[in-house]
């Protein structure tokens, strides 16, 4: 009963904190809007001008953002759950790095400039994005198969195709007119920046959908966990269930790459924190974790509109250089 | 020479110990190997000559293949000159042989194609040599003396930090001369470097290949990181994308005259420790009981680490890989003595750079690819059959 008295305290607190920065969020920018004036907006009584920069800028990216973070920290949480490796993350082991190739290669493919994509295009880069991830993982898994795949081997790997995927996007890229290549690098840096309410309704489907599943699948993450001799005992499909969970994690990220570009380490970084205070029970770890995600990207999105302003730095990038360090310190912990 | 010298008067030392002393039965075949391998020119006894290899995988070759090695040397030099001749007559405007060499050889300065070849085409042809044998040796000492063979500049994330220091002064010491560059470019490798090593002493462990791996990524993500963001906000993004992408295109002869004192150094360096590389390759214990002075082995060798990778990336930004991929082809092909692992290295390394960057020039004509997303895509097989044979190799 304390146990759970204390999770529910827990998220209730990031869920304020969510609340306090999207307020805080939704203030600071380029133009800067008082409280009072956003309250007034929100409810419909604003200036032409607020409402322009509120709905048609500032909330679209903030949701992207919250939806983003949420998705990747549950695509983390279900990788580290599985390989049973603390440093597991979809940006580290390529996963990102395929799914960004694929959506580089659609864009290319689909001559269309990546500002105005149509309305189809925005539908179809989840998919893209998902079949790169896919194919992503499954090189990965397959070039470190070898009478079984040990963690280690797994994330040498991932970091092996990571490379080779950015150089060919760095071959490709180049092959694309200016335009196309500076909104490419760009987004692959991990941005979500230009991003309208179009970019919104077409990941908010895969979220919706996916991580409540992956939340309804999280017992087996607890059951995985205990090894495969334990959890074919208590009567699991081990391989099955340990697939489907992978499918769902690629899925998730992939889906985030397609909005949201390469965005590392924050995969990593939220599932531990998340561990860290509600305990590795995957049922109520899992959920933790997407509040944290999302809580944690819209923090990094704030700053990066507002730290080196008028400049905006890419979400990816303010991340990696929170996260990186937090990375190296889990790592010198680590055996 | 003092280390020479050290290692001399230890090797007598030794000598006597292991014919002395009759008990340690495993340490004293362990020595002998080293110490044949060390003296195997100027040991008659055949015992003492034995190899010690691990016959469980064969990775582990003792034996050194001098002839081999010569093979390469002498080979590897003439097809560099080859090589030189393709990389300066191939490109937008082709130019045959007979130019090529009058232009070197007949400068005349009236001639279009000889300025061609003087101002564009010989500075990047030569950049590309000294960096890929910079970058070669460099990842040779490196996996020498951690004994860690995914050990190299950019796993390391060695060059970020020079690309990061670079960015720092793009940004915030506007016209800097290019031999503030440079320093800023060996100030930024050793930043980096020193970052990695100190994650291994503080770490639990130690620096396992995988946390090498790992520490390098997260080092480079993190300074790469604060590169870009510098370079969006204090617009120098333009600028530092040259550095980043990697390449020699445009290379300018003030860099290839800064370049060659400084690979001529500290590959002459690198020679000299070459010896006592061989000796730590095989253990700080082995070496420490060879009398070796391990701790000044390694801050000279990774002096001599900084200042190749250093200067490599001020001339040509980050190329991945070559430091990883030839030391490891290079042990293959002659053995596991420094002394010649080094100059092949250098040999090997020079003419895979300057093939990756003709083949920059032509893949995409008449628009450059990065050289360095050529030497990824050649050295990440490699670097993945290193990972699939984790636990022998690694």
């Amino acid at each position: 009963m304390q146990a759970y008295k204390k999770t529910f305290l827990a998220i209730a607190v990031l869920l304020i904190m969510i609340l306090i920065t999207f307020f805080v969020s939704l203030n600071l920018g380029m133009i800067a809007i008082a409280p009072l004036d956003v309250v007034r907006t929100l409810l419909g009584f604003g200036t032409e001008r607020d409402e322009l920069v509120l709905f048609d800028f500032r909330l679209p990216r903030m949701v992207i953002a919250l939806l983003i973070g949420a998705g990747l920290a549950v695509s983390g949480a279900i990788l580290q759950g599985v390989s049973q490796n603390g440093l597991a993350d979809p940006g580290i082991l390529g996963i990102n790095a395929g799914a960004g190739l694929a959506v580089v290669l659609f864009i290319y493919f689909y001559q269309g400039s990546a500002a105005n994509l149509g309305i189809d295009s925005i539908f179809l880069m989840p998919f893209a994005a998902l079949l790169g991830g896919m194919a992503a993982a499954f090189m990965i898994y397959t070039i470190a198969w070898k009478k079984g795949v040990t963690p280690i081997r797994l994330i040498l790997v991932g970091i092996g195709v990571n490379a080779a995927f950015g150089a060919a996007l760095i071959i490709i890229q180049l092959k694309m007119d200016p335009q196309d290549f500076m909104q490419a690098t760009i987004w692959l840096s991990g941005s979500i920046w230009g991003t309208n309410w179009k970019f919104v309704t077409a990941v908010l489907p895969w979220i919706l959908f996916l991580v409540p599943f992956a939340i309804y699948k999280a017992r087996y993450l607890n059951i995985l966990n205990l090894g495969d001799n334990i959890a074919t005992g208590l009567g699991a499909a081990v391989e099955k269930e340990r697939r489907l969970l992978l499918v769902l994690s690629v899925a998730l990220a992939g889906s985030c790459v397609a909005v949201g570009g390469g965005i590392a380490f924050l995969g990593l970084v939220a599932p531990h924190l998340a561990r860290r205070i509600v305990g590795p029970k995957h049922q109520i770890m899992l959920p933790t974790a997407a509040i944290m995600g999302a809580l944690l990207l819209l923090i990094a999105d704030t700053i990066g509109r507002n730290f080196l302003a008028p400049s905006e730095i890419p979400v990816g990038i303010v991340v990696s250089a929170i996260g990186a360090p937090y990375f190296i310190y889990l790592l010198m912990k680590t055996n | 020479m003092i280390i020479i010298l050290i290692i001399d008067v230890s090797e007598t030392f030794l000598y006597h110990k292991i014919y002395d002393n009759d008990s340690h039965f495993e340490e004293k075949e362990l020595q002998r190997a080293v110490y044949s391998m060390i003296l195997q020119k100027r040991k008659p006894d055949n015992t003492t000559s034995a190899t010690l290899e691990d016959d469980n995988d064969g990775s582990e070759k003792i034996r050194s293949r001098p002839i081999f090695a010569s093979v390469i040397l002498i080979g590897g030099l003439a097809l560099l000159v080859i090589s030189f001749g393709i990389s300066i007559s191939l490109g937008a405007a082709d130019i045959d042989f007979r130019t090529v060499w009058s232009g070197i050889f007949q400068y005349d300065e009236t001639l279009t194609t000889h300025q061609i070849i003087y101002e564009l085409r010989l500075p990047r042809t030569l950049a590309a040599a000294l960096v890929g044998a910079s970058l070669a040796v460099s990842g040779a000492i490196m996996q020498g003396i951690t004994r860690n063979p995914l050990a190299s500049p950019s796993i390391m994330g060695i060059s970020a930090g020079s690309a990061f220091m670079i960015a720092i002064a793009l940004a915030f010491l506007p016209g800097t001369s290019y031999l503030g560059l440079m320093g800023m470019s060996f100030l930024g490798a050793g930043i980096a470097a020193a970052i990695v090593f100190g994650i291994g002493a503080f770490s639990k462990g130690g620096l396992t290949p995988v946390k090498l791996a790992l520490a390098g990524t997260a080092v480079g993500a993190f300074l790469s990181s604060i590169s870009s963001a510098i370079a969006i906000h204090y617009n120098v993004a333009q600028d530092m994308s040259f550095w980043y992408a990697g390449g020699v295109a445009g290379t300018q002869w003030i860099s290839v005259q800064l370049m060659i004192p400084v690979a001529f150094i500290s590959i002459s360096l690198a020679m000299v420790l070459s010896r006592s590389i061989t000796v730590l390759s095989l253990g700080d214990d082995v070496a420490k009981g060879l009398g070796q002075k391990t701790v000044l082995v390694k801050i000279l060798g990774t002096l001599v680490v900084l200042l190749l990778t250093g200067a490599a990336v001020s001339v040509a930004g980050t190329i991945g890989f070559i430091g990883l991929v030839i030391p490891h082809i290079t042990r293959f092909l002659v053995g596991m003595d420094y002394r010649w692992i080094i100059p092949c290295s250098a040999i090997l390394g020079a003419l895979l750079l300057v093939f990756a960057d003709v083949g920059a020039r032509m893949i995409n004509a008449p628009y450059e690819t990065p050289v360095g997303a050529i030497t990824a895509l050649i050295g990440v097989p490699f670097f993945l059959y290193l990972a699939r044979n984790e636990g022998r190799g690694l």
